[in-house]
């Protein structure tokens, strides 16, 4: 049986894995190479490497950090963050990352999307859509977080499956860092509103939320990053929760 | 030496960091006389059925055909898996090597696509070579669209839109539709289980 997918996310800025609340202040939570092993051995299906300043300062992604993080891991790998063209893709893929998240780049020039995916593959393309709600409904945001796009998450969500994206991973920003819990109805909304599989992140602070996103929010994949830098929840311990709690998982690991 | 064979379709750099840390002599080439040279080839892949195409135009697949009728121990990985069948529903013009009968097909529709994730292989022949030492019910890491159907050879099936294999293998020919390489421990045995194949 296809188990849900926990997925470990190291937000990294300079070399260093940090972690804030709704994007801002941000805090050290070590090194991403030893976080990534770490999580690997503890049960995590798959790891996430966010390089998080790096679209709105326009570095390029870290790939010294990613080549580094990549050595001693042998489960899904994706990188996101400054991936602007194919190129940029191509270093990512070459210095070992199995997936890219593009996010701001693809709502710039919604092409890129079946540019990589023709080249590397769908299954090599995460499309990442940062959804914020409003009175008027629920937006896509780039840059980080940053600048509303103009363009409705739904619509979007689709758009990108149209295109070639593999994976959707589905932020709420207005969750993201405040451990209440995922947005389930959010997920929910484009888990059905598509054919491929989308990862639930933002708001995650503890195994209740993660029972809840795969039951309410029909999530494929749930992602957290500050809750198991910081030992609040073990990703094993979190998986026997899920286990015991019906949730089809890979357990144990 | 181990011949990961690039045909220039997706990424080959797990597959190869997998090899590096086993400790075997492996080396990603797109060219037909080193591929006849290695004492085992893998054929992996990532993306679409057309991409094997480059195989068959750039000599690689008569290289691969020749070291197969001489025993070589020959893995196919994914979409490397499902070019040892004659076609797949992707790509109905491309032909794949025909070891096997029978068509790689979609999933159906009434599971998302692609199939991606952990999930358990249910082992059918205890004798199987490249699962020497692994559970039944292990986990092991699938993304793909189209599958290959059960036949004769399976040794491992996996359950996502009813049964397809996950595994074939006879004599010196294996196929895993998913990645060994993306598949922790369990993966980097099957791998180990490849390098010590004496064909």
């Amino acid at each position: 049986m296809l188990t849900k997918r926990v997925i470990a996310c190291l937000d990294v800025d300079a070399g260093r894995v940090v972690k804030g609340t709704q994007f801002l202040d941000l805090r050290d939570a070590g090194d991403p190479a030893e976080l990534a092993a770490a999580h690997a051995a503890a049960g995590a299906d798959e790891i996430v490497l966010l390089d998080i300043t790096a679209t709105h300062e326009k570095r390029t992604t870290l790939l010294e950090t990613v080549r580094r993080t990549a050595k001693e891991i042998f489960i899904p790998f994706t990188v996101g963050g400054g991936v602007r063209s194919l190129q940029d893709a191509a270093a990512i893929f070459d210095a070992g990352a199995d997936k890219i998240s593009i996010n701001s780049a693809a709502l710039a020039d919604p092409s890129l999307i079946a540019c990589i995916a023709e080249r590397f593959g769908s299954q090599a393309v995460i499309v990442a859509i940062d959804a914020k709600r409003s009175d008027t409904g629920i937006e896509a945001w780039t840059s980080g977080g940053r600048k509303p796009s103009g363009k409705d998450a739904l619509q979007w969500a689709r758009e990108a499956e149209t295109r070639g994206a593999g994976e959707i991973l589905l932020t709420s920003m207005d969750r993201d860092g405040t451990g209440k819990g995922f947005d389930c109805e959010l997920t929910h909304l484009i888990s059905e509103a598509v054919r491929i599989p989308v990862i639930a992140s933002g708001g995650a602070g503890g195994a209740e939320h993660f029972v809840q996103v795969f039951r309410e929010g029909a999530a494929d994949a749930a992602l957290a990053a500050s809750i198991f830098h910081f030992g609040l929840t073990s990703i094993s311990d979190l998986k026997g929760r899920l286990f015991a709690a019906g949730i089809p998982v890979r357990f144990p690991c | 030496m181990i011949a990961i064979v690039d045909y220039k379709a997706g990424n080959l750099t797990s597959v190869k960091k997998a090899f590096d840390h086993l400790g075997a002599d492996a080396v990603v080439t797109s060219n037909p006389s080193e591929v006849t040279q290695a004492d085992k080839i893998v054929l992996p892949g990532v993306g679409h059925f057309a991409a094997t195409n480059a195989l068959n135009e750039s000599g690689l697949r008569e290289a691969i055909l020749d070291s197969i009728e001489r025993q070589v121990p020959f893995l196919g990985i994914c979409v490397g898996m499902q070019w040892m069948l004659a076609s797949s529903e992707e790509a109905p013009s491309v032909h794949g090597l025909a070891l096997w009968p029978g068509e790689c097909s979609r999933f159906p529709a009434s599971v998302k696509s692609p199939h991606v994730g952990w999930n358990s292989l249910e082992i059918r022949s205890s004798a199987s070579r490249l699962l020497r030492g692994i559970s039944p019910g292990s986990y092991v890491y699938f993304t793909h669209s189209y599958r290959v159907p059960l036949l004769a050879v399976t040794t491992a099936e996996c359950q996502y839109g009813g049964g397809f294999s996950a595994v074939v293998e006879k004599d010196n020919l294996f196929g895993v539709q998913f990645h060994p390489e993306k598949s922790g421990a369990i993966g980097l045995k099957i791998l180990e289980n490849f390098c010590g194949l004496e064909c």
